[in-house]
């Protein structure tokens, strides 16, 4: 295939993935939007009201980022985890499969739609946060580099997973146990200069915390990590993620017998 | 010196299970054949397609598509490929047009010339006025249909059928046939398995068998069908008779006052029957097969197949 053949094609699976989540958008948009604003109204009207600034911020100002960031790398990831798995269940990855489509291509298409999808929601639940916050952007470049790489990374983590699966237990089973205990305990609700001199050295080993940082510096200008390293490392993962996963599909894993 | 549309070489294939799926199949098809690849079930016929489609990576031999190896030259060989897999494999949460149009896409087709073949396939077979529905909400030969359009829509050059009218009623399964034989008269090289032997033979020139994960027939479908020595015919009567006509040279047997059954060897003629028929005051009013030939053969060879059966001539 040439360039221009392998844009269409990339075209073709960006275009299908963004259908398919906006055609059951009830199932895909909404419910994040409806948590997010939940946790606006408990953690940041009622509960933050009672707690004091950190960094200078009022608590609901400075757990919006985080809530923001948490909505991309869910939903980024859920978009691509169960589109490919679906696809490998029904079958109709094979269509793919005996197609001269590059790997790689088939590996960008599905993250574009996972970046769609994250970028969609995140856009919907920073919207939402304007009710609840007056924030202003610190850096757009930061802010919007941020909210790119890490729903890169999590669609790229949705695809290794999927690969993986054997059943629809198998895609449940990182987001529930491994993503949203990382999520939560990578410094949305608090910021880890609060914790003890240990738990701030173990937190450092968790990768979410770099995202959710270097993000809450986009808006806000605040960070506990320094951006540039969170920057570096969001880019080293994905580098190696889209290695690791573009192997899976070169070998077969999961699709081939 | 025709182009080999397909060249299989000693192919083997072992699942990561340790089930031996194929034990060297060797296999040949010329550009624009239409051939039949036959088996019993758990024969290798459906893991050698999906070796050849690139659905299954095979454990050795060589597979070429035009000339193209499937691993050093995959990308050419399989856009030369267009496949009809057993198993519906498509979304069934998309609608049918976009089916079409996506497929055309991984082939680098530009959405306004998938627009176009779409409408072409899908109104050749018969689902243009379906194109806006959802594809679950086809009935089970529509979907095959479906799926005929899908493997079409890039044109292919070598165009695989894997039991493509399993579950069609007889009516579509026909009109199936006539749409098959006109892509194939286009250019287009067909390789088909079927369980439906009347279809094999109604349809291609060539034929392989395999069994047990090696072919044990090679040939053209004339030479095969030319082995079978004995027909049965089923001939029917006008008038009822209580006895059967003396005919030495022929074993006839009345199944009822109004049926005759008789077995005919290639070197006889059925003109002498009818001879003795008429004098003896008899009128065949009709007559068919007792059996299909072809299932007759693929009977005694499946049950008497192995590889020493192999014979392969050379059309």
């Amino acid at each position: 295939m040439n360039f221009s053949e392998q844009l269409i094609a990339f075209n073709t699976i960006m275009v299908r993935e963004f259908l398919r989540f906006i055609r059951i958008w009830v199932q895909t948009i909404i419910p994040p939007v409806i948590t997010m604003a939940l946790y606006f109204i408990i953690f940041g009207k009622l509960i933050g009201s009672q707690i004091g600034d950190i960094d200078g911020y009022r608590y609901m100002d400075y757990i919006v980022p985080g809530l923001i960031l948490m909505a991309v790398i869910t939903n980024s990831y859920a978009n691509v985890v169960s589109s490919f798995f679906s696809a490998k269940f029904q079958k109709n990855i094979e269509e793919m499969i005996i197609s001269p489509l590059p790997n790689y291509i088939i590996l960008a298409g599905y993250i574009s739609g996972g970046v769609a999808r994250g970028v969609t929601v995140g856009i919907t639940v920073t919207g939402v946060s304007m009710f609840f916050s007056d924030f202003q952007i610190h850096s757009l470049s930061i802010t919007l580099a941020v909210f790119i790489l890490t729903s890169i990374l999590f669609s790229i983590a949705g695809l290794i997973n999927a690969a993986y699966a054997r059943s629809f237990d198998d895609i449940t089973i990182i987001p529930t146990f491994v993503l949203t205990p990382l999520t939560y305990l990578g410094g949305i609700f608090y910021s880890i200069k609060m914790l003890p001199e240990f738990w701030q050295n173990i937190s450092l080993g968790n990768p979410i915390l770099y995202m959710i940082n270097a993000f809450r510096y986009g808006l806000l200008g605040v960070s506990d990590i320094d951006v540039t390293s969170a920057l570096v490392i969001i880019v080293v993962f994905i580098i190696i993620l889209f290695a690791f996963a573009l192997n899976l599909l070169n070998k077969g894993v999961g699709i081939k017998p | 010196m025709p182009t080999n549309a397909l060249s299989i070489k000693n192919l083997k294939k072992t699942y990561r299970n340790g089930t031996v799926a194929l034990r060297g199949v060797d296999l040949t098809v010329e550009e624009g054949d239409f051939f039949a690849l036959l088996g019993p079930n758990g024969a290798g016929k459906s893991t050698t397609i999906s070796i050849i489609s690139s659905l299954t990576n095979k454990s050795s031999g060589s597979v070429q598509v035009f000339g193209h190896d499937i691993e050093t030259d995959s990308t050419t060989a399989r856009s030369m490929i267009g496949l009809v897999p057993q198993e519906f494999n498509f979304n069934v949460f998309e609608p049918v047009v976009e089916i079409l149009i996506n497929q055309a896409g991984y082939y680098g087709i530009c959405r306004r010339v998938a627009t176009q073949r779409a409408e072409k396939y899908l109104r050749k077979l018969g689902l243009w006025d379906k194109r806006f529905d959802m594809a679950r909400e086809l009935s089970g030969g529509m979907k095959r249909r479906l799926m005929i359009a899908r493997a079409l829509v890039h044109e292919p050059k070598l165009l695989i059928l894997d039991e493509p009218t399993a579950g069609v009623d007889i009516e579509i399964r026909h009109s199936m046939w006539e749409f098959l034989r006109e892509i194939n008269a286009s250019g287009t090289t067909i390789i088909l398995t079927t369980h439906y032997l009347e279809e094999a033979e109604s349809l291609c020139n060539n034929i392989a068998i395999i069994d047990k994960g090696i072919t044990i027939e090679h040939t053209s479908m004339r030479k095969l069908l030319d082995r079978l020595h004995i027909e049965t015919f089923v001939l029917y009567l006008e008038n009822s008779i209580d006895e059967l006509p003396v005919c030495a040279d022929y074993s006839l047997r009345l199944i009822d006052n109004n049926t005759i059954e008789a077995d005919v060897a290639h070197s006889q003629s059925l003109n002498e029957i009818f001879k003795i028929f008429t004098d003896c005051n008899i009128n065949v009013v009709s007559m068919r097969n007792k059996t299909n030939r072809l299932e007759q053969l693929f009977v005694s060879m499946v049950r008497d197949g192995n590889a020493n059966n192999y014979s392969r001539d050379e059309a």
